[in-house]
């Protein structure tokens, strides 16, 4: 029963998240609706960050790259082949797959640390070879596109339609993840997490599951990436340094980490805060953008989906054991992050 | 999944039944007491030594404030960090424009953010006024009527280098190091336009990568093509390597490095001042660490600015230089719309600037512009190196005069 109550607590959040959501063209101007567009792609590398680190205990530092490669496979189809812009996020979401589950092969050899540094090298690299290829990619300056009208004389601007875009794929994303946990590869993957001696023993292959996890990581970035390109009009490869991979990170931990709403909290820290921080004090935004981590960080251990979790449990008058308001799978024991 | 589905179909159901066109009212950031400028520049980030370029502006601005401002009206200027990142570019310019409301972008910096924002300025027919940035594209009048450069640009800086040596080296032989990128093809190809029919004069081109350890093979290669001019095309870090290696092997060629890497302190010294010797770049500002211009009224009197408007600022950067004069060059822009601010106008007066001298160019140097003309500087000094600091020799060339 308290489950099922749990639950149906954030069936009614998120329902009430997705109303505020599909009405908020309307009242917001082209840029206010632009940012939310972003949190929607930021949202959408969270899911499949969350998949990665939160579910599976992979640390990636290098999911820019991903972001970078979905953005570039995006504009180059429709720069260089013409072709349409629907067609390039799939395409998209495809290549970071393959890409992503061959990186995790190599990977698979690496654990914590070592991972996040052969990662890491990943999101450095990036942005130089993108210059070195520069008959593709269009070098340092970057390809420049067109923002895509609202088909079918659908009488939406072109940032409407683009905030309905990434909102749907932003659902159809958070959609399948909520059903991947619940299947069998999804519990394998929390199963390797929590004990990959004990998964092993149980028949997971782990090292593809793990490497199919980071493929469909990767394949959620690259999505994002095509989503995000279409959004800025514009792919150069100063806008995929390493920050933006580090940013990532703090969005899925600030989010919660192994917590499907948790990547809608996240990305709405990380498109705002920078902003409201640069709005406190125009001399120190950095630094005032670090107190906001450190409080965030005291006051919600967490994650603000774990923070809520817990404060909705109190609502309903549940006591119990503190844990993750995540998906925990049947027999699963949940490590806290 | 039933339920899924339907929610689906909720969001093709709301996104048919609302409609709601952007609304711009006329002309915003102007009133009877205020004009207000929007700017971008990179305060955090992997650029933000160029940071003091916004934070000179804006002391300028101050400056003509307490002055009493521009015919009455105070200059509100207002800048965002955009961290050098496109993306953060266009947000920062999308609030500027849409929730600012600003009259025009002002000096927006770095060619990859100002390439992201080019073509919405253009379409929200918003000026994108005096971009902090050498590429030969913003000079484009016909297709983008709202975008306009300040600084030479690379392929008139390569202009000039070509004419010093059509007047000066009759029999010359012309070997090339430039950076594999945008900004090395620039350079080429305004130094090509230059020679005209004497570019076969280029025995050798040779190109490097920025993840290139070094150039010296590239170096011994131009030297042993037996060239006796050596254009060298290069960004700080390889420039100094250059000139090294070129003084090490014994190749003493007619050296023109370009202005991107004329910097005594951060080139020519890790190079060696001996080594340098003999260098011929361009210059088009005054150097503040240059003693030549220690009794100069226009120096003087940015040393008061800087005292009085500044005091934190780096009093040897030449950002604040940069800063100080391209705000002087707007301030004149808007003193010449007088009371007609509309954004059509400034973008007229921006393009009907007639021998307005800033006082920190070199002397001689005049900005010019005209409906067709979207190149503000176009006259540049050769200096050479003596050992110490840069010599200025010649006459003002003039890029605009081919």
């Amino acid at each position: 029963m308290s489950r099922e109550h749990q639950r149906s607590l954030w069936g009614w959040g998120l329902g009430a998240l997705l109303v505020v959501a599909l009405l908020l063209p309307f009242p917001l101007s082209g840029f206010r609706l632009f940012q939310f567009t972003q949190v929607c792609v930021y949202a959408m590398v969270l899911l499949g960050l969350n998949l990665l680190t939160g579910y599976n205990g992979q640390i990636s530092l290098g999911h820019g790259a991903f972001y970078a490669m979905g953005a570039y496979t995006a504009a180059i189809m429709i720069d260089r082949w013409g072709v349409g812009y629907g067609w390039t996020i799939p395409a998209a979401g495809l290549v970071c797959f393959v890409v992503g589950f061959l990186f995790g092969i190599p990977a698979l050899r690496l654990e914590g640390l070592h991972l996040a540094l052969a990662t890491f090298a990943l999101a450095l690299a990036v942005p130089q070879i993108l210059k070195y290829f520069d008959s593709w990619t269009g070098g340092s300056q970057g390809i420049v596109l067109s923002k895509p009208r609202a088909p079918l004389g659908l009488p939406l601007s072109r940032d409407q339609w683009l905030y309905y875009v990434a909102l749907s794929v932003l659902i159809v994303l958070f959609v399948l993840t909520w059903n991947l946990l619940r299947t069998r590869p999804g519990r394998a993957i929390v199963a390797i997490r929590d004990n990959p001696i004990a998964a092993q023993a149980m028949g997971i292959d782990t090292a593809l599951y793990k490497s199919l996890t980071f493929g469909v990581s990767a394949c959620y970035t690259g999505i994002a990436g095509a989503v995000g390109g279409l959004a800025v009009a514009f792919v150069a490869p100063d806008s995929f340094n390493v920050f933006l991979s580090i940013t990532f990170l703090v969005g899925i931990v600030i989010g919660g980490l192994a917590s499907v709403p948790g990547a809608i909290f996240g990305a709405l820290f990380i498109q705002f805060v920078p902003n409201y921080a640069q709005e406190i004090s125009k001399a120190a935004p950095w630094a005032i953008y670090g107190i906001f981590l450190i409080a965030f960080m005291y006051v919600m251990p967490d994650g603000v989906a774990g923070f809520l979790g817990r404060a909705g449990r109190r609502l309903v008058g549940r006591s119990g054991p503190v844990h993750s308001p995540s998906v925990t799978p049947k027999g699963g024991q949940h490590a806290q992050a | 999944m039933h339920r899924h589905r339907s929610v689906l179909a909720l969001v093709l159901v709301v996104a048919l039944g609302f409609a709601t066109g952007p609304a711009f009212a006329a002309d915003p950031g102007v009133t009877a007491t205020e004009i207000k400028l929007g700017n971008t520049n990179p305060y955090s980030g992997p650029a933000s030594a160029y940071g003091t370029i916004g934070k000179s502006i804006g002391a300028y601005f101050k400056k003509i404030n307490e002055e009493g401002g521009i015919n009455g009206r105070k200059i509100n200027f207002v800048t965002l960090d955009d961290a050098y990142s496109p993306p953060k570019a266009v947000e920062m310019v999308r609030k500027l424009v849409e929730d600012d409301k600003v009259l025009l972008l002002f000096q927006t910096l770095g060619t990859p953010s100002n390439s992201a924002i080019w073509k919405y300025m253009n379409d929200e027919q918003v000026p994108q006024l005096f971009v902090a940035t050498g590429a030969t594209k913003w000079g484009d009048p016909k297709g983008h009527p709202w975008t306009m450069g300040w600084q030479p640009t690379y392929q008139a800086e390569g202009h000039i280098y070509a004419q010093y040596v059509l007047k000066n080296v009759p029999d010359a032989k012309i070997g090339i190091l430039y950076q594999n990128d945008d900004y090395g093809k620039d350079y080429l190809k305004g130094f090509k336009d230059g020679l005209g029919p004497a570019a076969k004069a280029v025995v050798l081109e040779q190109s490097y990568e920025v993840t290139d350890p070094t150039v010296d093979s590239q170096i011994v290669n131009l030297k042993n093509s037996g060239a006796n001019v050596f254009f060298n095309v290069t960004t700080p870090k390889f420039a100094a390597q250059a000139i090294k290696k070129a003084a090490d092997i014994g190749w003493k060629p007619i050296h023109l490095l370009n202005n991107v890497s004329a910097s005594v302190g951060a080139v020519l010294k890790p190079a060696g001042l001996d080594a340098s010797k003999g260098l011929i770049t361009v210059q088009y500002l005054k150097d503040p660490t240059d003693p030549q211009w220690k009794n100069d009224q226009g120096y003087k009197d940015w040393l008061v600015f800087m005292d009085k408007y500044y005091p934190d600022g780096n009093k040897t950067d030449s950002f604040n230089v940069y800063g100080y004069s391209v705000a002087q060059t707007m301030v004149q822009v808007l003193k010449q719309a007088g009371n007609d601010l509309s954004r059509a106008n400034v973008m007229k007066q921006a393009a009907s600037l007639k021998d307005f001298v800033i006082p920190m160019a070199l002397p001689g140097v005049k900005i010019n512009t005209s409906p067709t003309d979207f190149y503000p500087i176009e006259q540049e000094q050769l200096a050479k190196f003596d050992g110490e600091r840069w010599v200025l020799f010649g006459e003002i060339f003039d890029a605009s005069k081919k």
